[in-house]
């Protein structure tokens, strides 16, 4: 039952390979919670979570960091063909933005489609993200909606 | 180690829906931190996209005349998927993917296989009259994450493969008779065109709607019709577009030949997470 679970969740999260289960549970906190890392040598900051400090390298020094939560578009698409967790969501608002802290993310806008605009302010919610299959466990998650 | 060696792609990709296939193509992004914010592929570049027009004012019909040349030059190419010419029109009015691509903006589900035989020059006349020379070849990687990249309308992992396959050809920029680019959606061909240093950033789009990119204009892109035109079966493209570069060195593109003696292809992972370039010679 529960090997049946984990195939089922490993093929949800990572498309059936890349992921393990347990690196996306591992992860959950820095999802729920916005939190990534900041590099004290350089003083930038990232998110995703890194492990290492991508720009110092092995001389760089990462501490866990949370980001207020408030950003702008950089640039967007509205999705009108999807699948999985995302096809009953379109059209839907596709968006990277770039955090106050200048660390950049992909995520699901929520909004009114006409809305979006290069530059508009955005701020963090606390959403669901998807769900495995019909009965399945409900995974949750960082979107943003307009500030 | 061998002499000579058979490269081969190949993909099926029509036995299974939309669905499916767009799920699968979406594991060349990143699974973790893009898969999960609901990207789709044509999402992705539809994102350069919208980033690039606001920035260089890139206008819908320069972005479809990408298409439109693409079809033209399939009509001539009998390998080709799509043999019909199509029109601005046709690329403006067609169904919304993701905005602002629209479904002529995309390259199509394809199954298709292509080789080539490698073997050194001095062998290779032992097999043929007229080998074609890899006169450079260049390789590079960037993120995976199209939101970690420093430019979002810069593959700057085709930069650098471009500029590392010209270095070991030695040869210019206008030294290139024609490119088979990565058109795998009509903006990828603009920002290829430009990264690869056929001209400024900003200038594809006006080159493009001139005809400067057709068979016999300055430099002609995607003669064989492109991944548009030609199809897409993603593991297949890269060979074929060498086979299209050998093709055309040959003397053998009927009715869509560029009288050149160097040919390139631009062979894209992803959004630009790894990119593969060769310079081709018949001498």
């Amino acid at each position: 039952m529960l090997v049946a679970l984990e195939q089922r969740l490993y093929a949800t999260y990572s498309g059936g390979n890349k992921m393990s289960v347990a690196r996306f549970w591992r992860k959950q906190q820095n999802r729920y919670n916005l939190i990534g890392n900041q590099c004290t040598v350089c003083g930038k900051y990232f998110y995703p979570p890194r492990g290492f400090c991508p720009v110092c390298r092995r001389e760089g020094k990462i501490v866990e960091h949370q980001f207020k939560g408030t950003g702008k578009v950089v640039t967007f698409s509205i999705i009108r063909s999807s699948s999985g967790n995302f096809k009953l969501l379109t059209p839907y608002v596709l968006a990277i933005i770039e955090l106050d802290e200048g660390s950049r993310l992909t995520t699901h806008l929520v909004c009114d489609i006409d809305k979006v605009y290069i530059g508009m302010p955005v701020k963090r919610v606390f959403r669901k993200l998807g769900e495995e299959g019909s009965s399945g466990a409900i995974f949750y998650g960082t979107k943003f909606v307009p500030a | 180690m061998s002499d000579i060696v058979v490269a081969a792609g190949v993909e099926k990709m029509t036995d299974v829906g939309t669905e499916v296939t767009t799920d699968v193509l979406a594991a060349a992004a990143d699974r973790e931190w893009e898969g999960i914010a609901g990207i789709t592929f044509p999402g992705l570049y539809a994102m350069i996209a919208t980033d690039y027009m606001h920035r260089y004012g890139l206008t819908r019909e320069q972005l479809a005349q990408v298409a439109v040349k693409n079809h033209d030059n399939g009509v001539k190419n009998p390998n080709a998927q799509f043999r019909k010419a199509i029109t601005l029109d046709t690329v403006i009015n067609s169904t919304l993917v993701a905005d602002p691509l629209r479904l002529f903006d995309c390259s199509p589900v394809t199954d298709g296989a292509a080789a080539v035989i490698l073997a050194p020059l001095e062998r290779a006349r032992e097999f043929t009259d007229t080998p074609i020379k890899v006169l450079g070849s260049g390789q590079a990687s960037s993120t995976i994450a199209l939101h970690d990249r420093k430019d979002i309308s810069t593959l700057d992992a085709t930069v650098a493969a471009g500029n590392r396959a010209f270095k070991m050809a030695g040869i210019e920029r206008k030294d290139i008779g024609f490119v088979e680019v990565h058109d795998c959606f009509t903006i990828a061909e603009i920002c290829a065109i430009e990264d690869l240093g056929f001209c400024k950033k900003g200038e594809a789009g006006r080159l493009t709607e001139e005809g400067q990119t057709a068979i016999g204009g300055k430099i002609p892109v995607n003669p064989s019709g492109g991944l548009k035109a030609c199809g897409h079966p993603v593991g297949a493209t890269g060979i074929k577009q060498v086979y299209e570069t050998v093709k055309q060195l040959r003397g053998d593109a009927k009715g869509r030949q560029v009288d050149t003696d160097i040919g390139m292809t631009h062979n894209v992972g992803g959004t630009g997470a790894t990119v593969v370039c060769h310079i081709f010679g018949r001498k």
